[in-house]
């Protein structure tokens, strides 16, 4: 089973020309800011979208060739879990999970008791009568995935399966989603803007911007290599462009950095947040890589401080609160930044 | 300055409450049930439960793939076709019982085959007064249905579509319950406006007791010669305008 979709659409300002394919028994992240495209993707592969260009084939099924053939959702074998999960509000959680077999022609009898038996393994057939406004998140999210596999569809897309739960419990229900993915057989794809859930629920990430794919790899190999700043704030690095000569780094601002590896032409240097120390006076010592610059922004990210650094090196850099508070730390507050040589990366743009 | 907003305020609610009171302490209340149950006022009213009802049935059965087509489908023209669909709220209801006798009376447009292929004569029929009051009151339907279908979340459709449901069980296990309030309200309002049309009855239907004399038009004509009557089927009127209101009230008077 496989999933090939390459195909190019225009809707509104939104030009979206990408390449994907996903095997069975993978999960694949389709990862980008908002509106880059990624629910439009999904929307295109479900049927609920048609495409200008290219081609939508599924286990060897053309589904959608942008001309003679587009089969519409109901005929796609293909279950969705939208964003909000979109339960009816007017059926009870059993009658919502076994809404696609009773469309699909299933008695009624047979249908229930296949439901039944779904929300039993889940844990939530106590809830069968329920309607879904008395559900928790958590478990609109599992009757939500339910329902979108009673057909048994072979292609399973998600579209911000975590966005609409709270915060404290996302870490816990990222678990249990991951566990219940993978006791689903065929094509899984799942649209987020939260990194962390894509390095928690997918095997590969594809990365969309402004409708086209900017980078597609795994999670550790995606923030090894970031190739745009918005991937590199997504895994949390800095990301500098410039042009190597030799062991040094010229960025546009005109500064340089020096790096441990000798390279040339056009490169992307990354400096992981940690690495950066603060001063505020200039340091003597041994990192080669010292600028001045201006607090820009202070935020506090769980037991770690990430400080924004605006000037001809513009950096993020994380340290703990103890340290905000003895430099004393604010925006404005001009800093020196110095890391090593040995913590940059710099690799071909 | 507010006082002066105040007193002019106190005499606009007096304008509305004062007839509706005037009304009400007319009411023979000793020989209401005697008045409604005289042979032109049970008629009357017998005719206007099955008139209105039945205008009911049907601005429901055309309105709602109506309001379907005016709220999803863009075509052109679609304005100018909301406009016409819409003009029964304003266009004075006798004027509406003229067009209604060129277009289905017995020479009319539509009404000379009707009566020469069929043997159908509506004018002086029921079915004239179930036409006119159907026609007064189906925009009352179409607005609020497809304000309805257009307020609400089509991603439930999508789902119900990804779940494999065909458009007609999308629209009868999804749409149509989610619009179901909208349905209703419409409905109570197209019935309210069935039971009180007048115009284009008379214009259209005539005046004929027991065939198509409504209770409005036996209203009238019993002011003169029988007030009881007349008063006793006006406050009959009143209490169900009253209860409409009432099972709109949340919608509409912000009551919850």
């Amino acid at each position: 089973m496989s999933l090939h979709a390459q195909l190019a659409l225009q809707l509104g300002s939104l030009d979206l020309e990408v390449t994907v394919d996903a095997d069975e028994g993978e999960t694949v992240a389709i990862l980008g800011p908002n509106g880059a495209g990624k629910t439009t993707f999904l929307r295109v592969l479900a049927g609920l979208a048609s495409i200008d260009r290219g081609v939508v084939v599924l286990d060897g099924a053309v589904l959608d060739d942008a001309g003679s053939v587009f089969v519409p959702p109901e005929r796609r074998p293909i279950g969705v879990v939208f964003q909000d999960y979109l339960l009816f509000p007017h059926l009870s959680v059993l009658e919502n999970v076994a809404f696609g077999l009773r469309s699909r022609g299933v008695g009624r009898a047979e249908a229930r008791r296949a439901a039944a038996d779904s929300l039993e393994r889940l844990g939530l057939a106590d809830r069968a009568a329920s309607k879904p406004r008395q559900l928790s998140g958590g478990q609109s999210q599992r009757v939500a995935l339910a329902r979108a596999m009673a057909t048994e569809p072979r292609l399973l897309l998600l579209d911000e399966p975590m966005a609409a739960l709270d915060q404290s419990a996302r870490g816990a229900l990222r678990r249990e989603l991951r566990a219940q993915l993978a006791s689903f057989p065929g094509v899984r794809l799942l649209v987020t803007h939260d990194p962390l859930d894509a390095a928690a629920l997918a095997d590969r990430l594809v990365i969309i911007e402004r409708g086209e794919i900017v980078q597609v790899g795994t999670f550790a190999e995606v923030a090894a290599r970031p190739r745009s700043s918005y991937v590199a704030e997504l895994v949390g690095v800095n990301l500098l462009q410039g042009v190597a000569d030799g062991d040094h780094v010229r960025l546009p601002s005109g500064a340089t950095l020096v790096a441990p590896e000798v390279v040339a032409g056009d490169v992307f240097a990354v400096v992981h947040p940690r690495s950066v120390a603060l001063h505020r006076e200039e340091p003597t010592g041994s990192p080669r890589n010292v600028a001045a610059g201006t607090v820009e922004n202070v935020e506090l990210l769980g037991d770690r401080v990430r400080i924004r650094v605006s000037g001809p090196v513009p950096l993020v850099a994380e340290v703990t609160p103890s340290a905000v508070s003895e430099l004393g730390l604010v925006e404005g507050t001009p800093v020196w930044t110095a890391f090593k040589a040995t913590d940059v990366t710099v690799f071909p743009r | 300055m507010p006082w002066l907003a105040v007193l002019i305020a106190f005499v606009g609610f007096a304008f509305i409450a004062l007839p509706l009171i005037g009304l009400l302490l007319e009411v023979p209340w000793g020989s209401l049930r005697d008045d409604l149950t005289t042979p032109e006022a049970a008629a009357a009213l017998r005719l206007s439960v099955v008139c209105s009802l039945w205008a009911t049935a049907l601005a429901v059965l055309f309105g709602v793939p109506l309001a379907w087509v005016l709220a999803r489908v863009s075509f052109p023209g679609r304005s100018i076709v909301r406009a016409l669909v819409l003009l029964p709220l304003v266009v004075p209801p006798v004027v509406g019982g003229v067009g209604l006798f060129y277009a289905f009376g017995r020479d009319g447009l539509v009404g000379q085959y009707l009566y020469d292929w069929f043997g159908i004569q509506l004018t002086f029929s029921t079915a004239g007064a179930v036409f006119a009051e159907t026609f007064v009151a189906m925009p009352f339907l179409v607005i609020t249905v497809e304000a309805a279908l257009r307020s609400m979340d089509r991603r439930y459709e999508d789902a119900a579509a990804t779940l494999g449901a065909q458009p007609l069980t999308v629209a009868r296990r999804i749409t149509l319950p989610l619009i179901a309030p909208g349905l209703v309200a419409g409905a109570a309002l197209a019935w309210a406006r069935a039971l009180g049309e007048f115009g284009a009855t008379i214009t259209f239907a005539g005046n004929i007791q027991g065939r198509t004399q409504t209770t409005p038009l036996a209203v009238y004509l019993l002011l003169e010669s029988k007030p009881d009557v007349a008063i006793g089927l006006s406050i009959v009127l009143l209490a169900v305008c009253v209860a409409v209101l009432a099972l709109l009230r949340d919608r509409w008077l912000g009551v919850g």
